[in-house]
Order: C-alpha cells, then structure tokens, then sequence
C-alpha cells in the first residue's frame, strides 16, 4: 500500500513520467491492436476463435531473428515474416481449420488451442527456450531532460505497424477480395448464392490474420524479447481488445488497443510490474460486465 | 540348445575380456556404482547434458588417474542414469527405481532445484548419500535432510556479493553504506525470491535503504515502468534477476533508456548471451556466477581451474569455442567429493560415507567445499563478473579476481 502511494506521489511530482508511460502504452498498444484485429478479422468471418493468435505473433517474431541471424536486414525481416507466416496460416487453414470451422465452438475452441500448444513446443524445440531479440543498433531520442525516451526502434516498429494497418484497411474497402471478405462476414450463405467461393475466402482471411500477426511479432523482436511461451500474452490481449471493441469496429480495436497498452503501463506503474497482465484481464471482467449491463442485442459485422 | 548357450557363454566371455582390455589403466579396479536420474530430454535438457559431461569428465580423470583406494582395493565409477525428462515426478520415480531395484547405494544429483526438491525425499527415506551439483534453492537446505550435499553456493548469495561490494565502494568514496540506495526487480519464482531474500537481508544489514522492490511478471518482455522508476529514484545499486528473459530485457532497455545506475547486476548473462546479443548495452554490468575458469583456485586432480577447462575442451570438443559452463565444473566436483569421501571413510558402508562426506574438507579447482549441518557449501563464494568490453572478468570476491571493477558505471 505504501508502495502504491509512493508511486502515485511520483507520478505527480513528476508529471512529464505521466507523458512517458502514455507513449510507451500506444507504442506497445499499437502491435496489440495488429493482433487483435486480425483476431476480430477471423472472429467475425469464420465464426472461429482463434486462440493460437500469439502464438503466430511469436512464431513472426521467430522467423525474423533467424532471418536476422542469417545476415538478412532486420527490417527486412518483417515483410518476410509476413510472407512465410501467409503461407503456414494457409497450411493451418488446410489441415485443421477447414475441418472445425462448420462445427461448434467448442471444437474451434479445442482445436486453435491444441495449435497454439503444438506451436509453442515446436518453436521451443527448434530454437531452445532462451529469449531472442533483434537488436538494430539504432539510438534512442530523448525529450524534457531525458525523462522521456523514444528509442528510433520502437518508433521504426510502430510506423511499420501503422503502414501495415493502413494497407489491411485500404485493401478491405477497395479490393475485390476484401468486398468478399465482408460480404461473406455479413452473411455467409447469402454470399454463396452469389456466387463468392466462400471457402477461398475463408482461407485467404486466415491466412491474412497469420500474416498479420507475422508481421506484428516481427516487428516485436526488433523492440522487445520473444520466448516461445509468450504467445499467451499476446492471445489475452487481443482477446481483451476485440470484446472491448467489437467485432465490427476497426477504429474501436485500435483505439481499444492503445488504451488497454497505456493503462496498463499506468497499472504497472503504480501497483508493480507484476501486475501488468492481470490488469489485462482485469480490464476485460469490466469490459464484459459493462456488456452485460448494456445487453446489446445489435448484430455485429466486420466493416 | 546347450550349443548355444555355450556359445553365448564363449562370446559373453570374450566380449568382457576385450572390454576390460580397452581400459587402459586400472583394469583392475572394480565398479562402484552411482546413480542418477537427469535430464537428458524436456526443457532442462541442455544444462542437464552439461551436468553428465561433467559427471563423466571427472570420473575419466579419477581413473586415470588410478582409480579410488578404498582400504586396499582400487574401485572405479560408474554412473547408471535414467533420463527424467526435467520432470519432478519422473524424477522421483525413477530415485525409486534406482534404489530399489538397481540398488545403487549412492546417488549424485539431478539438474535444477525443483528435480532435486523432488528427489532429495527419496534418497533421503533410503538414507542414500546424495551429492548434488545443479539445485541452488535454499529451501533444499531447511528440511533438515541428512544426505544431501550441495557443492555449489546456495540461490540467495547470487547477488548478495554485489550488496558487499556497493558497500565497499560507498566506503571508498567517503560515504556510509547506510547512504546507499537500492533497487530490486526480481521475478516471482521460488529461485529469484531466494536471491532478493539474500539480498535484502545483505543490505538491511548495512543499513541500506531499499527504493524499489517489484517482481517481475513470468511472461516479462518491457520493464520500462521500473526503469522510469529508477530515473526518478536514482538507486546506487540495480539488480535484477528473472533468468535469461529478464537478463535481456532488462540489458537491452537499460541500454535504449540511458539508465545510469553505478552498479547494476543480473543472473543469466550467458543464458541471454547479453554480450553477443546487446554489445554495448551490456558493458559494466555485474554478471554473478558459480564459478569462471579465470579463478586462482586449483586441485591435485584436475589442477588450476585454467587447467580443467582446457582439459575438458579437449575431452570434449563441442565445448570448443565458448565458454565452458559452470554447470559442467560442479558436477565434475561433485564426484570428486565422493572420491574424496570414500577414500576418507576406507569402507563402502554408506552411513560411514555419509558421515565421510559431512566432515569434507576439500580445496578444488572449482572452490573450496565444506558442507554445513544442513548441506550446503559454505565454504566457496559466489562469483560477480563484470562485462569490461564484451569480456566476462571477475572482479569479486576480491581474493580471486583478475580485473579491478570499473565503478561507476556510465
């Protein structure tokens, strides 16, 4: 408790620390939002959630660091990452997802589950449990007496993460194959009858969220660790997020994900690190009994 | 029928001769049998390998070396392991298995604290000696078992020497050790508790006055809310401990965020590879360690620790190009105190090896050991090593080290 005051009394007596962890909270809040929103993405198109989803977050972020210690580029990294995890979200669609998505949603639920185990051990077998990072060698930028620190890694992190974003969204609205995306979501029968291959579809869409997510652990490694028993806190996040937002709400997943990084930078903060990921689902318990509360019965699609 | 088993017999005989043959020396030596169960699979594997090279790297030089005299026969070792897939049951299972049915009469130890936990029961309801080199945790040391022994440092002096030296340095600067500030951010796991236990008992008994004390989240990948913490609080002394995710995290960001604390000291430099992974970032920083082959100490048996490392590496050239783990150096200790032991007892009983091993008394290459009441080795230090340009020196306790400390770190 008296700890807990303490840091208040900090956070006030210092109110530029306030500026600091705000920044810090988007920046990670940024890369939670990429995976949330291909998780909302596979969530309102194929009816599966996914909780593998960290766990491809980390598998990116472990085909960038092998990629890195190769002698490839370290930016390089992450649009590779995005290629290679495209095609294993594809193999993943072909062998198992294709078989479960009909089902309920406990199979679903069992299945990505079982991905997500089988995933984290393979990467432990194949890159030991250590953590890995990237590190690009690059400086850090400080503002107001050093107090605040932007090192140009993250900021290179979350442009990329921002550029990715905006070319899913751009694509979504403009392509062909993102118009069928979101018809299929709104209804998927009704998209067969008009003559959409909703199956090509719904691989393309889980192959698109791998890809994602590929990225986003990329793009992670460069600025903080990987282990290969991480995914879980990515998976919760993302989770947190997309029941915050929505399924259907793009600018609510990412205003969702910024803000859940930055209060829990502030929960960190004031009650001790330890406490950061119960924050997290802390925050979802509220989000859940505010919806209950609400009883919103409105159907919601991806737009 | 009879034809064959003759045959068998013939060829069974001709076999063992040929075996006996290929030991070189002391082919007259008889077996005497240890156990072990260790991991040889699951996630403790690579350090659990470690241990049986060293294990069997000190048995090769025990023969070579003659074999161990007991009374007035010569006896080599030989280990019998079972693989525990780092699993604490199988572990104690397989302790079962050992005991029972192999009738191993003396057991050297699994590798990590938890295996250990959950064999020392075992070895202890049989009354089996059980010297153990891998299992720090110093809740092994206050159950009041009566067979085991640990060669290495207990879990709460990792960092506990670079409370020492942070007083040491206050003095030198002209200041008391009660102006000294610490901050601490260890993980939640029974090892790293054990290590900011010793540590908080160190300062409290300086007087120091602790600024930050957090725990470290199990999956930790950002720190920079203590780390912000530490700009604001300014502590003379950082340390931090969460195995190798907490090395790296808190080496990289400490690096991104310019945090300049004079002294900062980790556990799990070589796990993280800090240097290799972070260059720059690491330099100065205070990495703790059983043992370096660095030190001043020595044996008749393996010579100076210099010696055992280059001896080793040839024995085993996979350890060629980096440095050769302690978790090798004391498990080949481990066996030499048994050596030691029967040699002293003159008598294969266990009780009188039991009590052999209790009174050892023994200056190693890899320390000196001497147990206490409760197993423990109170006899060699913990190891701070600071990384001065990319190079892992020691620089604490000061009796064996070979580089002055840079002090304060920028």
């Amino acid at each position: 408790m008296e700890q807990i005051l303490g840091n208040l009394g900090l956070l006030l007596e210092f109110p530029v620390v306030n500026l600091k962890i705000i920044i810090d909270g988007v920046m990670i809040g940024a890369l939670f939002a990429l995976a949330a929103y291909g998780l909302a993405m596979v969530w309102g198109v194929m009816n599966v959630k996914n909780l593998a989803q960290g766990d491809f977050v980390i598998a990116g972020g472990y085909i960038a660091w092998w990629l890195a210690g190769l002698g490839v580029p370290a930016l390089l990294g992450v649009p590779l990452a995005f290629v290679v995890m495209w095609v294993i979200g594809w193999v993943i669609y072909k062998l198992v997802i294709t078989r479960v998505i009909e089902r309920d949603l406990f199979t679903s639920l069992l299945a990505t589950f079982g991905i997500a185990i089988m995933m984290a051990q393979l990467l432990n077998l194949m890159f030991g449990s250590d953590t890995q990072s990237v590190n690009l060698g690059y400086e850090t930028l400080f503002f107001f007496d050093g107090f605040v620190d932007v090192p140009i890694a993250k900021l290179i992190g979350v442009c990329m993460a921002a550029v990715l974003a905006t070319c899913v969204i751009v694509f979504m609205k403009y392509s062909r194959m993102g118009q069928a995306i979101r018809a299929t979501s709104q209804d998927a029968r009704a998209a067969r009858v008009l003559g959409i291959d909703t199956e090509k579809v719904y691989a393309f869409t889980f192959s698109l969220n791998a890809a994602i997510c590929g990225a986003a652990g990329a793009i992670i490694v460069m600025v903080w660790v990987i282990q290969p028993f991480y995914g879980i806190t990515y998976a919760i996040r993302a989770f947190v997020i997309v029941t915050a937002a929505g399924l259907g709400n793009l600018p609510g997943v990412i205003a969702a994900g910024l803000g859940i990084g930055a209060l829990e930078q502030y929960g960190s903060h004031i009650f001790g690190i330890g406490y950061q990921q119960a924050i997290a689902v802390l925050l979802l318990l509220l989000v859940l009994v505010f919806r209950m509360i609400q009883q919103r019965r409105s159907r919601q699609v991806l737009k | 029928m009879t034809i064959t088993r003759t045959t068998l017999a013939v060829l069974g005989a001709v076999a063992g001769t040929l075996l006996f043959a290929g030991q070189s020396q002391a082919a007259d030596c008889e077996d005497l049998v240890l156990g072990s169960a260790i991991s040889l699979t699951g996630k403790y594997a690579t350090n659990g390998v470690h241990a049986q090279n060293g294990y069997e790297f000190a048995i090769k030089k025990i023969d070579e070396a003659g074999g161990v005299q007991i009374g007035d026969k010569c006896y080599n070792f030989k280990v019998t392991y079972y693989d525990d897939e780092s699993k604490g049951d199988r572990g104690a299972t397989l302790a079962e298995r050992l005991i029972s049915q192999d009738k191993v009469q003396y057991m050297l130890g699994p590798y990590s604290s938890g295996l250990t936990k959950a064999i020392a029961p075992v070895t202890e309801k049989y009354k089996i000696p059980m010297v153990e080199a891998e299992g720090a945790s110093r809740s092994l040391f206050n159950k009041g078992y009566k067979y085991l022994f640990a060669v290495l440092s207990t879990s709460e002096q990792y960092l506990a020497s670079a409370i020492t030296l942070a007083a040491e340095q206050a003095e030198k600067e002209g200041k008391s050790a009660a102006d000294v500030k610490v901050a601490v951010a260890v993980e939640n796991d029974p090892f790293s508790l054990d290590i900011r236990a010793g540590v908080l008992e160190d300062a409290e008994k300086l007087g120091m006055q602790i600024v930050i004390d957090e725990k470290l989240p199990r999956d930790l990948s950002d720190m920079s809310s203590i780390l912000t913490k530490v700009k604001l609080l300014k502590p003379d002394v950082l340390i931090v401990s969460g195995h190798s995710k907490g090395a790296a995290t808190a080496v990289r960001q400490i690096g991104e965020m310019q945090i300049s604390v004079p002294m900062v000291a980790i556990t799990h430099c070589e796990a993280a590879d800090v240097t290799g992974n972070f260059g720059e970032f690491a330099n100065d920083i205070l990495c703790s360690t059983q043992w370096a082959e660095t030190l001043t100490y020595e044996d008749e048996l393996f010579g100076s620790a210099a010696n055992y490392d280059t001896e080793f590496k040839a024995a085993y050239p996979e350890y060629a190009d980096k440095t050769v783990p302690y978790q090798v150096a004391q498990a080949s200790a481990a066996v030499y105190v048994f050596a030691d032991a029967f040699e002293r007892a003159g008598t294969l009983d266990k009780e009188a090896v039991r009590d052999a091993i209790a009174e050892t008394e023994l200056s190693t290459f890899y320390g000196d050991i001497k147990f206490s009441e409760f197993g423990n080795n109170i006899a060699k230090p913990m190891v701070l090593r600071q990384i001065q340009d990319g190079k892992y020196n020691v620089v604490a306790p000061s009796a064996f080290a070979s580089h002055e400390l840079n002090w304060p770190r920028k």
